[in-house]
C-alpha cells in the first residue's frame, strides 16, 4: 500500500473491470462521470489503495441503559467500495453510523477510519470523513448556496477554492438553477443531493450515508445513486451506507453486511432476510471491481 | 487485508491556526442566523411589542406612581436600561429551543461531524443570539426616544452599550444551550424557560434598584448576571445614568459568565445528539 501516492481520475476509473454485462454498463457509467465531472478540478488526494482497510472496527459496542444496540461489530471495510450495511429498524445501524462519526463514543471495543481512532483521533477523523444523515438535515432557512458556504467553512475550505468548489458540486448535483432559492422550496431528491455536495465540498476520504434514499420517489433515488456511483467511480471515496432496501443495495453496493441486533450476522438473521442477502452477496462477488 | 491506512485531508490545504479556525467557524455559524434574520424582519417587528409594553404601560404608571427611589432620573429613564436588558434576556433565554428543533432537523449532526472546534460552535450562536440582541437594542432606543427618554449619544456609551448587549445576548444563549443540552426536549425546555426568565428578571435591578430589595434578594441579585447588564446599561445608556457597581466590573462579570458558560456548553453539546 503507499498512501503517499496520489492517483488521478483516470487512473482509478481504468480499475473498473466488468466481465458481465451489467458489469460494462457500470463501468462505462462511471468512467463518462469521470470525464463528466473533470471540471471539479483533478483529484490530487493522496488516496489509499483500494484493497486497504479504510474502516475497521473491533467488538464495537453500544449500550444504553438496558439495551445493548450494537453488540461486539467487527466491520472491515475496503477502500474504494461502496459498503452496505444492511438491516431491519432497529437493527443497530445508525448507532453503528454514529460511533464511526465520532458523534457517539462506544461503550467498548474500537473503530478506527481513515486511518484514526474515531474516539482518542476524533478530529483527525472529522476532518476524513463525510456524513449525510437519515434527515432532511440541510437548513431549510438559508439557500443551497449559504447551506454550502457554511459547510465549506467549517470543513476548513480555503478562501481562495470555496466558489469554484461550490460551484462544480452545484453543477454536479444538478442545482445550479436552484442554487439561490431557499431551501425549504426544495423537494425531498433537492435537499438529499445538497446534503450530498455538502458532505463532499472537502474531499472526504470515506463517506458515511444513513438510508440516504429513505422516503425519496424512484426517480429521486435514481438521481441520488448515479452521483454516488460517479462518485465512487473516481476512486477517492469510499461509501459506507446503511439501508433496509434490498434494490438499493443491489444497485449501489459491492459488498455488504447484514447486521440483526446490533450485531453482524453472516448467517444467523432470520431466513428470508438471510437467504436474499446471501444471494445479492453472490451476484456482488461476481460483479466485484476490485480484487483484494 | 493492511490495517487501515491514514488518509490525508485534501493535501493542498494546511490546517489552520487554532485560533484562526475558531473565529472562521464561529462567524460562519453567526452568518447563516444574519441570512435569516434578513429574511424574516416580522421577527423583529413582534419582538418590539413585550419592551413597548413594559415602557408604555408598566412605565407610564410608575412614572406617575413615584413609588420606586430612582435618584436623579426619572422612571422611564431608570427603567428604560432594564427593559433593554430584559428583552435580551427574554430573547436569548430560548435559543436552546432553537438548538433542540435543529437537532430534531438533523442540522447540529451535521455541525458536530464537521471539525470544527466545539467551542466555536456554541460561540457562533452566542454571536448569533448578540446579533437579535443588538436589534433589540435598536427597538428599545427607538421607544424610549418616543417616550422622551434622554438617551446618550456618544461613541464610547453606545460601544459599551453594544458590548453590554452582545455579551448578555451571548450569555443566556449559551446558557439556554447548556440547559437545551441537558433536557433535550422542546416539552421540558419550555417548561424550564419560563420557569427560569422570571426569577431571573425580578432578582435582578431591572425595574427597582438594589438598595430597595431585601437583604437576601440583593445577595441573589448580586450573582444575577442580569443584575449587571441593567447596571451597566444604566450608567452607558441614559443621561444622568449612573452605574452602581462600577461599568468595569460589570464589563468584567459579564465576561468571565460568558466564558465560564461557553466551557461548559461546548462540553455539553456533543451529548444533545447521543
Amino acid at each position: 500500500m503507499s498512501p503517499g501516492q496520489p492517483r488521478r481520475c483516470a487512473g482509478a476509473c481504468q480499475k473498473v473491470r466488468g466481465t458481465s454485462r451489467s458489469d460494462a454498463r457500470r463501468a462505462t457509467s462511471r468512467r463518462q462521470a469521470c470525464r463528466a465531472d473533470g471540471s471539479v478540478g483533478p483529484v490530487t488526494l493522496d488516496l489509499v489503495t483500494p484493497g486497504d482497510a479504510v474502516i475497521e472496527t473491533a467488538a464495537l459496542t453500544r449500550r444504553f441503559d438496558q439495551i445493548t444496540a450494537v453488540d461486539r461489530l467487527d466491520l472491515t471495510v475496503a477502500a474504494g467500495r461502496i459498503f452496505g450495511l444492511l438491516g431491519p429498524n432497529g437493527a443497530g445501524k445508525t448507532t453503528t453510523i454514529k460511533m464511526l462519526t465520532t458523534l457517539l463514543p462506544p461503550s467498548a471495543g474500537s473503530a478506527r477510519v481513515a486511518g484514526f481512532d474515531a474516539v482518542r483521533e476524533a478530529q483527525q477523523v472529522r476532518r476524513r470523513i463525510g456524513y449525510v444523515s437519515q434527515m432532511l438535515s440541510a437548513d431549510g432557512g438559508l439557500t443551497a448556496v449559504e447551506n454550502l458556504r457554511l459547510s465549506a467553512a467549517l470543513y476548513g475550505v480555503p478562501r481562495r477554492e470555496r466558489a469554484a468548489r461550490i460551484d462544480a458540486a452545484l453543477e454536479f448535483f444538478g442545482l445550479t438553477g436552484q442554487a439561490r432559492q431557499l431551501v425549504k422550496t426544495y423537494s425531498g431528491g433537492m435537499i438529499r443531493r445538497l446534503e450530498l455536495a455538502q458532505a463532499l465540498l472537502h474531499e472526504p476520504a470515506v463517506l458515511f450515508l444513513d438510508e440516504p434514499t429513505m422516503g425519496l420517489d424512484p426517480l429521486a433515488r435514481r438521481a441520488v445513486w448515479e452521483r454516488l456511483e460517479a462518485l465512487n467511480g473516481r476512486g477517492a471515496t469510499t461509501i459506507l451506507i446503511t439501508t433496509h432496501d434490498m434494490e438499493e443495495a443491489d444497485v449501489l453496493c459491492d459488498e455488504v453486511a447484514l447486521m440483526h441486533r446490533g450485531a453482524e450476522a453472516p448467517g444467523g438473521a432470520g431466513g428470508h432476510a438471510r437467504r436474499r442477502v446471501r444471494a445479492l452477496r453472490r451476484r456482488l462477488n461476481r460483479r466485484r471491481r476490485h480484487v483484494p | 487485508m493492511t490495517s487501515v491506512a491514514p488518509a490525508r485531508p485534501h493535501a493542498a490545504w494546511a490546517e489552520a491556526g487554532p485560533l484562526r479556525a475558531f473565529l472562521r467557524d464561529t462567524l460562519a455559524i453567526a452568518a447563516t442566523e444574519l441570512h435569516k434574520l434578513s429574511r424574516d424582519p416580522t421577527e423583529i417587528v413582534t419582538r418590539a411589542v413585550q419592551p413597548a409594553l413594559w415602557l408604555v404601560v408598566f412605565g407610564q404608571v410608575f412614572s406617575r406612581l413615584r413609588a420606586i427611589p430612582t435618584g436623579n432620573l426619572d422612571y422611564l429613564a431608570f427603567m428604560a436600561p432594564g427593559v433593554l436588558a430584559q428583552s435580551v434576556l427574554f430573547i436569548s433565554i430560548f435559543f436552546g429551543i432553537a438548538v433542540i428543533w435543529e437537532r430534531d432537523l438533523g442540522i447540529i449532526h451535521k455541525l458536530l461531524v464537521s471539525p470544527a472546534p466545539r467551542g466555536a460552535l456554541v460561540v457562533g450562536k452566542g454571536v448569533s443570539a448578540g446579533l437579535r440582541g443588538l436589534a433589540q437594542g435598536v427597538i428599545v432606543y427607538v421607544l424610549a426616544l418616543l417616550l422622551g427618554v434622554r438617551l446618550q449619544f456618544g461613541v464610547v456609551p453606545l460601544v459599551v452599550v453594544a458590548l453590554l448587549v452582545l455579551l448578555s445576548s451571548a450569555l443566556f444563549a449559551t446558557f439556554s444551550l447548556s440547559v437545551a443540552c441537558v433536557v433535550k426536549t422542546r416539552e421540558r425546555f419550555m417548561g424550564i424557560g419560563q420557569l427560569l426568565t422570571m426569577p431571573l428578571f425580578f432578582a435582578s435591578n431591572a425595574i427597582y434598584p438594589l438598595s430597595v430589595m431585601p437583604p437576601w434578594l440583593r445577595v441573589v441579585a448580586r450573582v444575577n448576571p442580569l443584575t449587571y447588564v441593567v447596571d451597566g446599561l444604566r450608567g452607558a445608556m441614559v443621561q444622568g445614568g449612573h452605574s452602581v457597581l462600577g461599568l468595569g466590573p460589570d464589563l468584567a462579570f459579564e465576561a468571565v459568565a460568558f466564558l465560564a458558560l461557553t466551557a461548559l456548553a461546548a462540553r455539553l453539546y456533543p451529548g444533545l445528539v447521543r
